[in-house]
């Protein structure tokens, strides 16, 4: 009997495990593990400060996310040994594999920053990449009145990049709805060199930040919080009073990752960008968040990644080379506040552009502009997260960007022309 | 794209300065956007710093994170920042003649 040992039952481990169990030869044994009870639903999480979605209707029982033939070992994992081909338990009860998937994703490490995690947090400092954070957030905003709301990413790479342009937009929104956005001062705080980094996104949006009279605080490196001023200070001694924080703190990969020697300085996996195959480990796969490429944390990433994952797992098991490719490819829906949204599509090479997607001319949904189709298309994307992408059953979106429906400014591109 | 003189060759940059085509950076190119940019003269920590991001870019096919940089030159987030005054993450990637470090958007 073979081994196939998946860590990590998030998004991208519990899909792999539901579209191999239906694939691996009767010889293969399917194995995943991981600690929590419940499965998730993390889009939901900026949702929850703003009362636009319960906390209990984000997250379902891990058991009825995972199909049978997967075994689901309920533990925490201390280390993996890849010299011996095994995973460790608590106990140093050991897990044999023959093929490892990680996917433990990302994780907020708030204690990166001091004063952070100190008298303030959770009282004038909140994350929302947490169900706990985004719940002690709604609670707060609820009696807030008004002053200084700083949201601030103290570095990158984080899990969803558009998350923290996404909880500004809908407090902006929030603050507005509640009568009090006069008496509040809005302030976007970014390690980056501005909200959009990329010239055509930046074209096309950049002023909408300016039009919500929301300020911007770019290029700030976040050293430290004083916690008795309520003041967050950068390396560059650049210090910014706030009432209330929103805070998208480092993120790192799984602490084991660091126990196994496994990751880079911030526990990512070094990781092929096309095969998805660790770089030091030929039978190590890793995908969603907890991978070192330069690609968006996300879940549409995760999905199209396991597509792949699970075409070359297949490949490997058939003594074939890894022939699937990984593009890079992500799609997010950006809510944008006042019940609109707005939606990218990209890759490693190329940038978000205009048009619609996913069909040429008919879309439905508009890409790099704001529309009420993108936010009802966000809401919808909730049932097909549970019924079609989780159980690994086919979703009608091309693997692979497509340049079709796209548009360049001034150039109307279609795969047909790119080839030619 | 502006198309600049750097140290004798001409080197295409796009508006914000950064090098079109990394493999067109030389030492004196680094040296030339350096002077455009507020830094007198790259000393032996420049070199470590530049030598690390374009050796890990060329891994990694992005330019590396503060932290990144920090962990892996040798030269600690203080040093960056006296070494590339203001934003010391754009500006190492822009005398490494790499692409300004971006989001997804």
């Amino acid at each position: 009997m073979k081994n196939f040992v998946i860590l990590g039952a998030g998004t991208a481990g519990t899909t792999v495990a539901n579209m191999l169990r239906r694939k691996l030869p009767s010889d293969w044994s399917l194995k995943i593990i991981d600690p929590d009870t419940d499965h998730l639903f993390q889009p939901d999480l900026i949702f929850i400060p703003f009362e636009m979605q319960t906390p209990e209707k984000t997250i379902r029982p891990r058991k009825g996310t995972l199909g049978k033939g997967i075994e689901w070992i309920q533990r925490p994992v201390q280390r993996v040994d890849a010299d011996k081909n095994q995973v460790i338990l608590d106990g140093d009860e050991r897990v044999p594999y023959d093929l490892l998937v990680i996917a433990t994703g990302s994780h907020i490490r708030p204690e990166e920053t001091p004063g952070l995690l100190g008298d303030e947090w959770q009282k004038s400092i909140f994350d929302f990449y947490t169900l706990e954070g985004s719940v002690a957030l709604r609670d707060a905003l609820k009696k807030f009145e008004g002053g200084r709301v700083v949201v601030n990413t103290v570095e990158m790479p984080i899990k969803c990049p558009v998350a923290p342009l996404e909880i500004t937009f809908l407090a902006e929104s929030f603050f507005t709805e509640k009568g009090i956005r006069d008496n509040v001062e809005l302030t976007y705080v970014t390690p980056l060199d501005g909200a959009f980094t990329k010239p055509i996104a930046a074209k096309a949006l950049g002023g909408i930040l300016d039009d919500r009279d929301i300020k911007v605080e770019a290029e700030y490196n976040a050293s430290e919080v004083d916690v008795d001023r309520k003041v967050l200070r950068s390396y560059d001694e650049r210090d910014i009073p706030f009432d209330m924080l929103i805070t998208i703190p480092t993120h790192m990969g799984a602490g084991f990752i660091e126990e196994s020697g496994l990751g880079d300085e911030l526990a990512f996996i070094p990781t092929h960008r096309h095969s998805l195959i660790a770089d030091n480990h030929d039978n190590i796969f890793v995908l969603g968040d907890a991978t070192d490429l330069p690609t968006s944390k996300a879940g549409s990433v995760a999905h199209f990644q396991a597509e792949v994952v699970v075409d070359n797992v297949m490949h490997l098991i058939k003594g074939e080379s890894p022939k699937a490719v990984f593009d890079g490819h992500a799609n997010c829906f950006i809510e944008s506040g006042y019940g609109r949204a707005m939606l990218i599509d990209f890759n490693y090479d190329q940038e978000p552009l205009p048009g619609v997607y996913p069909l040429p001319t008919v879309g439905p949904f508009p890409l790099l502009k704001e529309s009420r189709f993108n936010h009802w298309g966000k809401l919808m994307f909730r049932h097909v997260y549970w019924h079609a992408l989780l159980p690994g059953h086919p979703i009608p979106v091309p693997n692979h960007m497509s340049m079709v429906g796209k548009k360049r400014p001034g150039k109307l591109t279609t795969d047909a022309e790119l080839a030619s | 794209m502006p198309v600049v003189e750097y140290a004798g060759s001409s080197i295409e940059v796009n508006d914000e300065g950064f090098l079109v085509d990394s493999s067109q950076w030389t030492p004196e190119v680094a040296e030339a956007i350096a002077t455009g940019n507020g830094i007198d003269e790259l000393n032996d920590q420049h070199w470590k710093v530049i030598t690390f991001c374009r050796e890990d870019a060329a891994k990694q096919g992005t330019p590396p994170g503060l932290r990144r940089i920090s962990k892996n030159s040798g030269v600690n987030m203080k040093e960056l920042y006296q070494l590339f005054p203001k934003g010391p993450g754009k500006l190492a990637a822009m005398v490494s003649g790499l692409p300004k470090p971006q989001g997804c958007i």
